[in-house]
């Protein structure tokens, strides 16, 4: 089983999970830019997040096989403090990189009028970039603040399909469907999917444009949500092709829209050596607290 | 488009952008591998540990070009630039404005930013930033103590000695000393003495027993 994970924040975890999740199968995965539990209180701490995405993290994720990427947002909680909405205009230099893949997480939290209006801007610097966009959708009011985000997408011009709405369950699936944009599915214990309940979706509307994710994070979560998700795919009678389809080419297919994805092969880091020197150890490394 | 031009070199479309619109390196030093290209550069080092990559080469050129749109008259505008792709650079961006240093007006930016880049790239752990900053004579701007614990990172790091701009010159009785005992600790822990260690040790030994 070969897995993209196209949302987990690898930031909150340890080298344990990147350890476990290549043996499970994961190669490719997207960090999207997200809250991080404590509240940020100014644009630098944004851009050394944005930095660590882009830089530490995917050298970490490198050392185990996995070709990391990220999406580079103001995320929809934050949008509302006035004190951080600033990095908006530091955006730009962060969506031109390499391995940004997306805009995202945007959306909405609480559906307030600072976070509409931080949305509808990241939108259009979707456009101008040439991205595609991963949008979050709420816990509270979830069916609301997913109407309203289908309607900032079609105001926004970028095409449906690359648009990538995701955290979405049995009471959104259908509206989302209709817009013609990528289903997004977070199977995530106690608030979001659950394996078994995905199957039950995939088998009513079928397997085009969905994409299933782990996004574990600093949470109660875990990062082969992916992997059980397709080992119930396979016990519910899917084929080793479908979970494919789902778990790899689907998301491939999204996020190669950005013309950004790295995915070369990558071998987890054994102590291989480049012309008679080794390189990336990760034994060897200098210990920092 | 007119079928009688010939297609142009991709590089060169970047440089008449940057001479034509400085600030605009901000999104162009970034495209470099996607618009030009990538791979190792001549010493065949797909990590630009031992030398510098098609897409340093590259962004050298941008910045080059950079240097020679702002013209000697403005070395604050020069160094603030270069400093901002610095920070707001990924990990390759970064090793290529470490790379790119020696390519400044010498004297000017370079001089007044040099030595905080390097020493921002020898705080972290990216073997690729730590070989850059201590790849070039841009090293010389970085003091005798900040470049001793530069050339003992490379141990830890596994950045090969041949990385380094200047080994031979500048390793002095003190870099001995440290080499000496960084081989005391991996030889109490039973651990092997790395090749690298050795030969910091040989390059220093007439001075360490003088
Ligand atoms: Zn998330």
């Amino acid at each position: 089983m070969r897995i993209f994970d196209p949302h987990v924040h690898m930031t909150s975890r340890t080298t344990d999970d990147y350890r476990r999740m290549y043996d499970a199968g994961v190669r490719a995965l997207v960090e999207p830019a997200f809250w991080l539990g404590q509240p940020r209180t100014n644009p630098g701490s944004f851009h050394d997040y944005f930095d660590g995405l882009i830089g530490w993290e995917r050298f970490r994720a490198s050392r185990f096989g996995i070709r990391h990427h990220c999406a580079i947002a103001l995320n929809p909680k934050e949008a509302n403090d006035p004190r951080c909405a600033e990095v908006l205009r530091t955006l730009p230099r962060y969506l031109a990189k390499d391995g940004v893949v997306a805009v995202g997480e945007v959306g909405f939290d609480a559906m307030t009028a600072e976070e509409e209006k931080a949305f509808a801007h990241q939108l259009s610097l979707a456009a101008e970039h040439g991205l595609p966009v991963l949008v979050h959708t709420p816990h509270r009011d979830k069916a609301a603040g997913t109407r309203r985000t289908l309607e900032l997408v079609a105001a926004s011009g970028i095409p449906p399909e690359r648009v990538l709405v995701d955290h979405l369950n049995e009471t959104t699936v259908d509206m989302v469907d209709g817009s013609g944009c990528t289903l997004g599915f977070s199977i995530y214990p106690d608030t979001k999917m659950e394996p078994e309940r995905m199957v039950r979706i995939l088998q009513r509307r079928g397997l085009d444009r969905v994409v299933v994710n782990s996004a574990a994070d600093w949470g109660h979560s875990d990062p082969l949500a992916t992997a059980r998700t397709g080992e119930a795919m396979l016990r519910s009678g899917f084929t080793r092709d479908d979970v494919d389809r789902v778990l790899w080419r689907n998301p491939v297919e999204f996020f190669a829209r950005s013309g950004r994805l790295l995915l070369e092969e990558l071998a987890p880091y054994s102590g291989g050596a480049f012309a008679g020197n080794s390189i990336l150890r990760a034994q060897h490394a200098e210990p920092d607290a | 488009m007119t079928s009688d031009t010939a297609p142009r070199d991709p590089l060169d479309d970047l440089l008449e952008r940057v001479r034509r619109e400085p600030k605009a390196i901000g999104v162009l030093f970034p495209a470099v591998g996607r618009e030009v290209g990538r791979g190792p550069g001549p010493s065949g080092d797909p990590e630009g540990i031992l030398g510098p990559t098609v897409q340093d080469e590259a962004r050298t050129a941008l910045v080059t070009a950079l240097a020679d749109a702002l013209g000697d008259a403005s070395p604050d505008l020069l160094a603030e630039e270069v400093g901002a792709l610095y920070r707001f650079g990924d990990a390759e961006e970064k090793r290529a404005v470490l790379r790119s240093l020696p390519a400044l007006p010498g004297g000017g930016a370079a001089s007044r930013i040099a030595a905080g880049l390097l020493a921002d790239a020898l705080r972290g752990n990216d073997p690729r930033l730590i070989a850059a900053a201590l790849g070039t004579p841009a090293a010389a701007a970085l003091d005798d103590h900040a470049w001793r614990h530069g050339v003992l990172k490379c141990l830890f790091s596994d950045v090969p000695l041949d990385a380094v701009h200047g080994l031979a010159d500048r390793a002095d009785t003190e870099l001995g000393r440290m080499a000496a005992g960084y081989a005391a600790e991996r030889e109490a822990a039973g651990r092997d003495v790395p090749d690298d260690a050795r030969r910091l040790l040989s390059l220093t030994h007439g001075e360490t027993e003088a």
